[in-house]
């Protein structure tokens, strides 16, 4: 197959999987945590390569899943125990966490690990890294990207009236008997995972993106949850597709073309409703919410 | 011997080494409709979350006679308004049927018999018609039922409601009171948060006054007395009447 094909798989693979985990960081208005966690998982990423010798993988999604867990739960404690909000002590323990893996790295000085590759991984060049799947040639990142995607959507079908309820009214959701910190929790980690699995193939940046752009983008249509969830990543696949089209074209960054087109889908949804709304208001509706 | 449906022993909540609550002591029968009152900042909110396990407090709280993790239920809440994302893509429909999910317990999903008892709550609170709307685009008195809907839909037998009638008009707050006469007619408890006192002697049968501290709690006859008032209110009234009064101007 074509490697612009291959690079396409990867690209909406790993965009699926980010916007689907972006939603509930979205609903929660917690969008940027995925960008502290995608820093957070650099020790989780760093003791995976100290033990096991290579990097990316699945030993680095399994570091980035407990380092994942870690961050959410300690910056729950600093958030309950000093009253700072949320965000801010999230702020503490990411940036705490991500200097921790910049001393690691140190110690594993004269290797070959190499942060920015780490951090800002080359999707132009992840096809190019294949190993045989039923005498196929694969690129090595689908080995983790596949699976990680459809761990993620088979865990929200699972149990998606707990992810519901979490996220719309965690307090409600415990007074009912729902364990919705450990379902948070759990989708933070498996976040974490995601980020990883994700941005060793296609870039830090293209995730954080994936992260954030499409589910909002989803959420200027759409009024009801399990719509909202298939159109993030209606809107992160045809944004990756396009993107790399549009890269190979013109010659340019794969990953930075991808968040481009995302960024353009939701301007343009973004006119549109505000033109759609516009309207509605010079009829004399209620266009838009009572707010908070 | 029946327990008592809310049986309160030394509670204690503090919000970072902030004493919300101070030792509250309470005992309460069923079926009522027991109304909590006191100024704003009082606890009431924190009280309510205290006895739901919602915010680290120390003491004991037994409610139907058990420990609260064990009866979650049978208990049906409702939140203050402030604490509701209006704006999260849910639908009229989508919270009603949510209050089912706590009974469904973990991997079943709602079917036939949940969306009927969601439609039956909806219409209890006269809110057919509106299933699909998102519950930002709800006047106030239609989001409250809406939530109304979600705890009836969770077929509790004792209720907590945070000031459920806060920004309701009036047809809303007769639909309200109509509902929890029902509910204890059918010999069910309801907690409710209420602000305006004047009607809280005519319509709820006990109430729990409470100030940081508890002041008084019990039937209403024996326990609404200006005393009690000027007391959870630091004296700001002289007369019952003033006090009721002023609850009507300033909400
Ligand atoms: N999460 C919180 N963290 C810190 N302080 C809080 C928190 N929630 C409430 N408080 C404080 O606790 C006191 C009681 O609040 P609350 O229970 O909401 O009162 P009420 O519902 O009676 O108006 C108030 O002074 C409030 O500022
Ligand atoms: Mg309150």
């Amino acid at each position: 197959m074509g490697l612009t094909v291959w690079t396409i798989v990867i690209g909406t693979t790993a965009a699926a999987a980010c916007s689907l985990v972006g939603c509930y960081l979205v609903l929660r208005r917690l969008s940027l945590l995925g960008d502290a966690i995608s820093h957070a998982v650099l020790p989780g990423l760093v003791a995976a390569f100290l033990i096991t010798g290579r990097v990316g993988g699945w030993p680095a999604v399994l570091g980035a899943l407990i380092v994942g867990v870690l961050t959410s739960v300690l910056a729950d404690i600093v958030h309950r125990r000093t009253g700072v909000p949320e965000d801010a002590g999230l702020g503490v323990v990411f940036t705490s966490l991500f200097a921790l893996g910049v001393v690691l790295l140190g110690l594993a000085d004269g290797t070959d690990l190499d942060p920015g590759c780490v951090l800002y991984g080359l999707i132009e060049l992840a096809p190019l890294d294949t190993a045989p799947v039923f005498g196929l040639e694969v690129p090595r990142t689908l080995l983790t990207l596949v699976p990680v995607l459809l761990i993620t959507i088979g865990l929200f079908v699972l149990f998606w009236k707990e992810v519901q309820l979490t996220a719309f009214d965690p307090a409600h959701a415990v007074a009912a008997g729902i364990h919705a910190g450990l379902i948070h929790h759990a989708v933070l980690a498996l976040t974490a995972g995601v980020i990883v699995a994700s941005f060793e193939a296609v870039g830090s940046i293209l995730v954080v993106a994936m992260l954030v752009v499409p589910p909002v983008t989803a959420g200027l249509i759409t009024r009801r949850l399990h719509h909202l969830m298939p159109m993030a990543v209606f809107f992160a696949t045809t944004a990756a597709t396009g993107g790399t089209l549009l890269a190979t074209w013109w010659n340019t960054s794969v990953a930075g073309m991808m968040a481009v087109v995302a960024g353009v889908q939701l301007g343009c949804l973004l006119a549109v409703s505000s033109v759609i709304l516009g309207e509605r208001q010079s009829r004399g509706e209620r266009g838009v919410s009572p707010g908070r | 011997m029946v327990p008592p449906v809310l049986e309160v022993d030394d509670l204690n909540t503090t919000y970072q080494r902030r004493v919300v609550l101070d030792a509250i002591d309470l005992s309460v029968d069923g079926p009522a409709l027991v109304a909590i009152v006191g100024p704003n900042g009082a606890g009431k909110s924190t009280f309510l979350k205290s006895i739901l396990g919602l915010v680290p407090c120390t003491g004991s709280v037994r409610v139907l006679g058990q420990p609260i993790d064990s009866v979650r239920r049978r208990i049906g809440y409702v939140p203050q308004r402030e604490s509701v994302d209006w704006d999260f893509p849910v639908s009229v429909g989508d919270v009603a049927l949510m209050g089912t999910y706590g009974r469904l317990g973990w991997f079943r999903r709602p079917g036939a018999a949940e969306r009927r008892v969601a439609q039956e709550c909806l219409s209890r609170v006269g809110l057919d018609g509106l299933e699909d709307r998102q519950i930002g685009r709800l006047s106030g008195g239609q989001q409250q039922r809406t939530f109304l809907a979600r705890a009836l839909a969770q077929q509790a037998d004792v209720y907590f409601m945070d000031e459920p009638m806060a920004g309701v008009d009036a047809s809303t707050q007769a639909v309200i009171f109509d509902l929890l006469d029902e509910l204890r007619d059918a010999g069910k408890t309801v907690f409710v948060v209420h602000h305006d006192l004047r009607t809280v002697a005519s319509r709820f049968d006990r109430v729990v006054m409470l100030n940081r501290r508890l002041i008084a709690a019990g039937p209403m006859a024996e326990v609404f007395t200006t005393e009690n008032l000027q007391q959870t209110y630091d004296s700001q009234f002289v007369t019952l009447d003033e006090a009721i009064a002023c609850s009507a101007t300033t909400r």
